[in-house]
């Protein structure tokens, strides 16, 4: 009973604390909303227009319409017609575009023999994305009759995209955000809340009360959860109306695993509190965790195609199983029970820091 | 615990080492209930370090105390609800109200919520916070902030009353009032032991240890301490006041001067049967006029004679014809004294003795 009292006690100045530190407060809402935006829009791994230039040797009916069969596609945006594949080279080299086209003067006898390839595509490989996306242009046919051209490719090997059939990249993005915001806000909000007693000498009087390590981080913790549920909210209901990403699953479920991996991230939070001296390294502390979470957990790339020691680390991270459950809730429209393994390593995660948090933090100052 | 009645805390080998550096070495105390009790000493000299053991918040390297009958380390945290604890800084939350910060404190103590509102209203008249509940407490000034920590100290009641240095930021007059405080409690029979390094406040306290480097090289009441140093004070009122000081600086038998604006203090170990007969005639022989009487040690005299002489061995049981160093005593240095102010220089005007820096000792950090 008392020790409920104190918890509320903590709780209820944690949230007065909170409502009067207007940067907390705007982070909150800001910061969420500002990663959406970011993330929604300017990054676009589905690229389009990419700059390109040709060189047409052949300079046929045949070459003609190759080069306008691909401006038609989008993927690139032909600025120039060069003179030799020199010219094009140079123009890679300078960085002026990101595609070449070559085609050489007996380009129409090649596509009719087919014994060596029609064209050369030249592509700069530095940034793979636009590898992959000019490997798409060698996909558009190539035949003094194209619509057979394009109904033997299809033939041979059909692609069914699920849940994602106009290939944005918000819809992969949007629910990954939830997890890359929370694990910013949580860890960094907890950590820095009770370093910041520590820092003012708060700490020193709490410690002299009779307030026990565990009621002061449930206090602590309680008010984070609601905040976290709230960006939570936000992000979702501004993903759905801005970026149409709807949510297939159970609303329920998205709940039941945001609220675990909240809990994750506070109860690493507060693990962090008791290593840092300032809210400084507090700080410095939170971005360790969080450049692997946001590189590592499969929010900007997947997770299969990493080396085994990166998957390894990720496995640990809460982010990487959080992103899995969310992704599966909210676009496959899974059953949380199909990923119980995830759930459970959150819980696991949770467990030990909180563990951990409460066995360092000691009563004592030496 | 037999004792537990008459004294409030014994300690015996009371040491902590951090590293290499014993910060308190040794103190044994009997600190006898209902009194006030003081610490003087300079900064660094183990006050802090002290209480911080006596409220369990240290463990000592080596020796115990007894504190309320319970043992400081073993059961601190039963003694939280008996021990109230004022930091040397102000550790209330700043961002909080005077009326939220009592109320916290109140819940933390797990005061039932009538009671609660009746100690709160009543600690605020008491300490002359009434109508400020609703400022917050980082806008107070320094008087009425150490007022709140006093009142939030105790909030819960406690017998024992800690403070460490509780108004080195407070000016003269609020001072005094905080001090009435202390006297209102301690006539209600409530423990209070108080760290300071102003010698107009040790001289209220009823009892006084003086640490010097982590030693307590004196205990007593002022009175006590005054009878028992090993030296005469001799008290030179001269017109030529640097002059005097000079002359007085070369008596080899004169173990320490201290310049109080228009007068002088000198100490002249007890063995000399006639002290006055020794200043005059350096007096004499240097032309000035002066007069001179023979006073009763004040509390910088004790303090002089229990810490700067003690090193040296210069408490009256030695010779007094060794040299003395510079560095222990100014004198001598009157010269050069413009230049560079030694270390633990005590040549100060105190004529008003209402200046902020009264009797505030200089000395290392630690």
């Amino acid at each position: 009973m008392k020790s409920l009292v104190r918890v509320f006690a903590v709780m209820r100045k944690e949230l007065r604390q909170l409502s009067r530190d207007r940067l907390t407060f705007g982070m909150i809402i800001g910061m969420p909303l500002l990663q959406l935006l970011l993330f929604g829009y300017a990054i676009n791994t589905d690229v389009r227009n990419l700059s390109a230039a040709y060189v047409d040797e052949a300079d046929s009916h045949l070459s003609r319409q190759l080069i306008a069969d691909m401006g038609a596609a989008q993927v690139v945006t032909f600025g120039q017609r060069v003179a030799s594949p020199g010219e094009l080279v140079a123009l890679l080299d300078a960085g002026g575009i990101s595609v070449g086209v070559a085609i050489p003067d007996d380009f129409d006898r090649r596509v009719i023999a087919r014994d060596r390839p029609a064209l050369q595509l030249l592509v700069d490989g530095t940034d793979p994305i636009v590898l992959g996306v000019a490997e798409r242009l060698a996909a558009i046919p190539l035949g003094f009759d194209s619509q057979t051209g394009i109904e033997e490719r299809q033939r041979m090997i059909e692609v069914r995209n699920f849940y994602n059939p106009e290939r944005r990249s918000a819809v992969n993005i949007v629910p990954g955000l939830v997890g890359v915001v929370l694990t910013m806000t949580m860890v960094l909000f907890t950590s820095v809340a009770v370093v910041r007693e520590k820092e003012r000498g708060n700490l020193e009087l709490l410690i002299n009360t009779p307030v026990r390590s565990t009621e002061l981080m449930l206090g602590k913790i309680v008010p984070y959860i609601v905040i976290g549920l709230i960006q939570l909210a936000l992000i979702l209901a501004v993903g759905r109306t801005v970026f149409a990403v709807p949510i297939m699953g159970s609303e329920w479920q998205v709940l039941l695993a945001s609220l675990v991996f909240i809990c994750a991230n506070l109860s690493l939070g507060l693990l962090i509190s008791t290593v840092a001296a300032s809210q400084f390294q507090a700080m410095q502390m939170t971005f360790f965790v969080f450049l692997p979470s946001i590189l590592l957990s499969g929010f900007m790339f997947p997770f299969e195609g990493m080396p085994e020691i990166a998957q390894g680390i990720a496995e640990i991270l809460p982010l990487t199983h959080f992103n899995r459950l969310i992704r599966g809730i909210v676009l496959r429209g899974a059953d949380i029970s199909m990923m119980a393994r995830d759930m459970a390593a959150l819980g696991v995660f949770t467990a030990a820091a909180l563990t951990l948090a409460i066995a360092r933090f000691n009563k004592r100052l030496d | 615990m037999k004792d537990s009645a008459e004294f409030a805390i014994r300690a015996r080998g009371l040491t902590r080492r951090f590293g290499s550096l014993v910060a308190v070495n040794e103190v044994d105390l009997d600190i006898p209930t209902g009194r006030i009790y003081g610490f003087l000493g300079p900064n660094g000299s183990g006050k802090s370090t002290t209480i911080r053991m006596l409220c369990g918040l240290l463990r000592p390297s080596a020796g115990r105390a007894t504190v309320l009958g319970l043992d400081a380390a073993r059961d601190s945290e039963a003694l939280k609800n008996r021990i109230g604890y004022m930091t040397q800084s102000f550790s209330l939350y700043q961002d909080l109200s005077v009326g939220e910060n009592l109320q916290f404190i109140g819940e933390i103590y797990a005061i039932p919520r009538r009671e609660r509102r009746r100690r709160v209203g009543e600690l605020l008249s008491r300490y002359n916070l009434a109508g400020r509940e609703g400022q917050r407490a980082g806008a107070l000034s320094g008087g009425q902030r150490q007022r709140l920590a006093l009142a939030a100290a105790v909030m819960h009641r406690p017998q024992l009353l800690l403070l460490d240095e509780p108004t080195s930021a407070v000016d003269p007059s609020n001072r005094r009032d905080f001090w009435e405080g202390l006297f209102e409690l301690a006539e209600r029979g409530t423990t209070i032991l108080v760290s300071t390094h102003y010698m107009d406040e040790a001289i209220r306290c009823h009892n006084l240890a003086i640490l010097d480097r982590g030693v307590k090289v004196a205990d007593g009441s002022p009175r006590a301490l005054g009878e028992s140093i090993g030296t005469h004070v001799v008290e030179v009122r001269a017109d030529n006041a640097d002059a005097a000081h000079l002359a007085l600086g070369k008596i080899p038998r004169i173990v320490s001067l201290t310049r109080l604006g228009s007068r002088l203090r000198a100490q002249i170990p007890k063995r000399i049967a006639e002290p006055l007969a020794i200043v005059g005639e350096a007096l004499r022989n240097a032309g000035i006029e002066a007069e001179i009487n023979t006073v009763f040690p004040d509390l910088e005299d004790i303090f002089v004679a229990v810490t700067e002489l003690r090193e040296h061995g210069r408490d009256g049981r030695e010779s007094g014809g060794t040299p003395i160093r510079d560095s222990v005593i100014p004198r001598g240095a009157a010269e050069s004294r413009a230049e560079t102010a030694p270390a633990r220089s005590r040549d100060y005007a105190r004529d008003d003795g209402k200046g902020e820096h009264e009797g505030h000792m200089e000395g290392s950090e630690r």
